[in-house]
């Protein structure tokens, strides 16, 4: 056996946590190799947006809400959590809802939700938009900075930057968007994808099903995680989120700009896009010098290729996205030790 | 630390960078006593050796499941004496009320503590009362500090060795979800409890039982793994566990799981560790209660650190608490 080893990527932030937390990798067989890819929301949001965001939450009268670990992600003019030490409101909200709920109780001031995620996470807001103009909330706004896996993942394929031989595939994104987006994957690439859970076990099964797939050279789709996830998916919840947003271009940390990969307000909806009631103008971001985030999140590079990691990008004082975010790859590396 | 540098919420958080500051702070004050580190100092006065100890309850929202400000600030005393193996005596109590404070809320307050006390056979002895404006402090502030007698001195040592037993008394993480839960209203998660008790009992039972028992300590902010890593690096020895040994009840699991929590970083408030010669583990266990779980040893190799054996059979290194968990976002 003096083959490559073969290469999957497991998609999901979760999945790259659950990996480090079980010590799967350290498991496995020598021939078997994991990369983590693009799927940490917090990592992926280009630091343009975060800047852009903190010029929002600059703007008079505002609220801006945010999901925890957002806050500590470094723009190019410090966090949001530096903002808020600034004296400007800044507040985590555990879910879209609770910044609605924000928004009912204090009408003179405009309560902001900055939108990360993916399709997971999007349906949530579009539920949330609805609801806002169901009773009449004016006072409301999102920024729409939500991400699309798909589009990502065949700019990753196109890219050829680096050898992916099947993919493990986001399990909660799965529940909402059903297999069928990954057989275009599997056509046009010829890879295998698995969808499955964040139990060890259903990781490990995961793999087994993957390296089966590239050994009789038939690649497909298969549900692993079959107690959450049906092919159709949730046809409810991607009613509500193309009744609300519509893909748009989106500029991704460490994948550049990529078409359709993003979601923007429908014409009905713009009232909601904080991007119309405030544009904001902020100039394009450079990187942090010497970070990686943006090689490690295409699984070019792993935290260990990174010169700051550990040194100067820790958890306390972190760099990248990569190191703030629970779902990110640097974090989980420093966490569980790889 | 540099010096411009602010406080954050992770320094209170029980994690490493707390451990730091009260290192730098305790620096300060040094002396034997308090350079033990234990959950309660042990002073001599007379020919009687005391336990003594104090702490602050900040808790939001008061009231939880389970429990609320007032149990806690009772309870977490007692078990800080407890470690020591003392039994609890007295307790001072000090309230900083937010101006605006309905007076019923003081009033179920004051009700909640005076059925901790009696559950775990305190007096409050003396007291204190302070009022802030509004925004000054939040709601209600709670300090309380505590005295008891030691009782088995000489059967609790002061260090973990190899070979000990490492023995839990029940589940973990049930305090800090119940918390996250009230804190949410996240009606949804039914069937989750903060854990906060009383542990002078069990703690006596145990000594009873056996006389080798050579470190307790509850587990409280940055939850198990936290409490393990201050075993190891107190005892300067290594301690490895198995993930399957660790009770979790399935409801604090599967909220842990929907919220991308992991469980070992999560508090409790009724549960300690009980490090043991390995000889006497049935013993203690039993002395422990239904609920008791050996969960892993201590041992020679990788001194003051705690390995983790995962449900899969791989190793890796439990670290302290660095920041605060957030709950996922997708």
């Amino acid at each position: 056996m003096n083959r490559d080893p073969i290469r999957l990527m497991e998609v999901c932030g979760t999945h790259t946590m659950a990996i480090a937390r079980a010590g799967i990798k350290k498991i496995l067989p020598p021939g078997i190799a994991l990369l983590s890819g693009p799927g940490c929301p917090v990592c992926v949001t280009s630091g343009h947006d975060i800047d852009r965001a903190a010029a929002v939450g600059r703007q008079k009268g505002v609220i801006l809400t945010t999901f925890g670990d957002m806050m500590r992600v470094p723009g190019s003019r410090g966090s949001l959590q530096d903002l808020k030490r600034e004296g400007r409101d800044i507040r985590i909200v555990y879910s879209c809802l609770d910044a609605l709920e924000i928004a009912r109780r204090t009408p003179r001031r405009d309560v902001v939700f900055m939108g990360v995620g993916f399709e997971t996470t999007a349906p949530t807001v579009a539920a949330t938009v609805l609801e806002a103009r169901k009773k009449g909330i004016r006072n409301f706004s999102v920024l729409p900075h939500f991400k699309l896996i798909f589009p990502a993942l065949e700019a990753l394929l196109l890219s050829e930057a680096v050898r992916i031989d099947g993919f493990i595939c986001p399990g909660h994104v799965s529940v909402i968007t059903g297999s069928r987006p990954y057989e275009k994957i599997v056509r046009r690439f010829k890879r295998p994808c698995v969808i499955t859970g964040f139990e060890p076990s259903d990781i490990l099964k995961g793999i087994g099903t993957l390296v089966r797939a590239l050994r009789t050279r038939r690649p497909r789709v298969v549900i692993e995680y079959t107690r959450a996830v049906r092919p159709a998916g949730n046809i409810k919840a991607r009613q509500l989120l193309n009744t609300v947003f519509e893909p748009a271009t989106a500029q991704w940390r460490g994948l550049g700009v990529i078409k359709k990969s993003g979601l923007a307000f429908r014409r009905a909806f713009r009232d909601f896009d904080a991007l119309r009631r405030w544009p904001v103008r902020v100039a394009a971001g450079k990187e942090p010098a010497g970070c990686l985030c943006g090689d490690v999140l295409r699984g070019v590079k792993t935290p260990a290729d990174c010169r700051l990691f550990g040194k100067k990008c820790t958890p306390e004082h972190p760099v990248g996205p990569c190191m703030v975010s629970s779902e990110g790859t640097c974090a989980a590396f420093y966490h569980y030790g790889q | 630390m540099a010096r411009d540098e602010r406080i954050t919420l992770a320094h209170g958080n029980g994690g490493r960078l707390m451990h730091a500051l009260v290192d730098r702070l305790a620096a300060h004050f040094s002396n034997e006593i308090l350079d033990e580190r234990a959950d309660a100092a042990e002073v001599r006065i007379g020919g009687e050796r005391l336990a003594f100890t104090t702490d602050s309850y900040v808790v939001d929202p008061l009231f939880f499941p389970g429990g609320d400000i007032g149990s806690l600030a009772v309870l977490g005393t007692v078990n800080d004496l407890a470690m020591k193996g003392a039994q609890p005596l007295f307790l001072s109590l000090g309230l900083i009320c937010e101006e605006g404070l309905p007076v019923r809320v003081l009033d179920r307050v004051a009700r909640s503590i005076q059925k901790a006390a009696r559950r775990a056979g305190v007096s409050i002895v003396t007291g204190d009362l302070k009022v802030v404006e509004k925004g000054a402090a939040h709601k209600l502030f709670v300090n309380t500090s505590g005295i008891g007698v030691i009782r088995y001195f000489n059967r609790l040592g002061v260090r973990a060795r190899p070979g000990d037993a490492i023995l839990v008394n029940g589940g973990i993480a049930e305090h800090g979800m119940a918390i996250f839960k009230a804190r949410h209203e996240m009606g949804f998660m039914a069937d989750i409890k903060s854990d906060v008790a009383p542990l002078n009992g069990v703690v006596g039972r145990c000594l009873a039982a056996s006389k080798r028992i050579r470190f307790l300590r509850d587990v409280t902010r940055g939850g198990l793994a936290t409490t393990l890593n201050e075993i190891a690096r107190v005892s300067r020895a290594g301690i490895e566990v198995r993930e399957e040994d660790i009770p979790v009840r399935p409801a604090v699991r599967k909220m842990c799981d929907v919220l991308g929590f992991d469980p070992l970083y999560i508090s409790c408030e009724g549960r300690f560790v009980c490090c043991v010669d390995g000889k006497d583990t049935a013993k203690v266990k039993r002395a422990m209660g239904p609920q008791a779980r050996l969960i892993g040893r201590v041992v020679g190799g990788h001194r003051g650190a705690v390995h983790l054996f995962t449900r899969v059979g791989a190793g890796r290194l439990l670290p302290m608490l660095e920041q605060d968990q957030l709950p996922r976002i997708c």
